[in-house]
């Protein structure tokens, strides 16, 4: 096990398309085991995509049960994960370990009916909302290369205006 | 001597005002940090934190051509440049109301009693001419808890004869 390098902003890497697992063996399993490492090291952190670590593989670890009072699955492996279904919208404000000393407020939707493979290939399906969902999406992001700060919304775009 | 520096604009309102100041900035050996710029009422404002390695006068002669064509008021501070330890709002609080003297004074008065340290205000009227409303979103840091401005406001409700609308929201900031 290791703990990998987080590629921080504005490295090339973090703007690029990840490729689909197609190979489910133990280098995978080596690779995934070191991603959460990686992700239990930072300090609070709930998520992480394997471009982050400069490997341009469809793979997702997603974890929020530290989190008190919200719903969620417990850890899980996410590869080549796909969105299906979105429902509501909700403005939070989100930061990123490859975007350091910097937070801002993004559209997220609230709902989301999401499925991916899990380490052995299994196709699973997960309904999820609020905090998970927003988790899910920001990560996923990173697997088409889109950042955080790729979908700010304006400050006075939360103004009613005439 | 510091290097930061925060200059205030302000001029009636023209295509390209951004665009020639920071071309002078740029030309003049300046780096750029926070802003914000802004249209209000015809005038175009301009906050901005400049980094140069000079002195203030030097500076303002460096915008005085342009400050003269374009006629700008520009005022110069030296700063300390503490953006990297900036502060990250945990509240924001939406302010609606029919339009009339007070509300702001009233609101923040309550709510700076409370802790809050103002880190953005924005507002604006609306509705119609002969009924106008005033609206107002703020984002601060509760540096006495969310709690205590909760029950500040409510304590406010309760004894005011005043109908304006407030409503304050937790932001929980996450880092993914």
């Amino acid at each position: 096990m290791a703990i990998l390098e987080i590629l921080t902003y504005p490295d090339p890497r973090l703007k690029m398309i990840a490729e689909p697992i197609t190979e489910f063996n133990a280098d995978l399993a080596v690779f995934i085991a070191n991603l959460e490492e990686t992700l239990r090291a930072a300090p609070g952190g709930v998520g992480i995509a394997a471009p982050q670590v400069g490997i341009l593989q469809r793979i997702v670890i997603i974890d929020v049960s530290s989190k008190p009072k919200i719903k969620h699955h417990g850890r899980l492996i996410l590869i080549n994960p796909e969105i299906n279904h979105w429902k509501g919208f909700a403005i939070g404000r989100e930061g990123c370990m490859s975007v350091p000393d910097y937070t801002g407020k993004v559209v997220r939707a609230e709902q989301i009916e999401l499925s991916a493979q899990d380490e052995s290939g299994t196709r699973q399906h997960y309904q999820m909302e609020g905090y998970e969902a927003r988790a899910v999406q920001h990560e996923l992001d990173h697997l088409d290369g889109i950042l955080f700060i790729d979908r700010l919304i304006s400050r006075r775009h939360d103004l009613f205006h005439r | 001597m510091t290097q930061w520096f925060m200059l205030t604009l302000v001029g009636k309102d023209r295509i390209g005002i951004v665009a020639r100041v920071t071309t002078a900035l740029y030309q003049g050996g300046c780096h750029l940090g926070e802003a914000s710029m802004l249209r209000m009422d015809g005038n175009f404002t301009i906050m901005l934190m400049v980094h140069f390695p000079g002195t203030k006068a030097a500076l303002t002669a460096l915008l005085a051509p342009i400050a003269d064509e374009l006629q700008l008021h520009i005022h110069i501070d030296p700063s300390v440049g503490e953006q990297t330890t900036r502060q990250e709002p945990n509240v924001q609080i939406s302010v609606h109301s029919a339009d009339r003297a007070g509300i702001v004074a009233q609101v923040t008065s309550i709510l700076a009693a409370a802790g809050l340290n103002i880190l953005d205000l924005e507002s604006d009227i609306g509705g119609h001419a002969n009924n106008p409303f005033y609206i107002m979103q703020i984002e601060g840091v509760a540096t006495r808890g969310i709690e205590a401005l909760q029950q500040a406001l409510q304590t406010w409700h309760q004894t005011s004869e005043q109908t304006i609308e407030v409503r304050l929201t937790p932001i929980t900031t996450t880092i993914f």
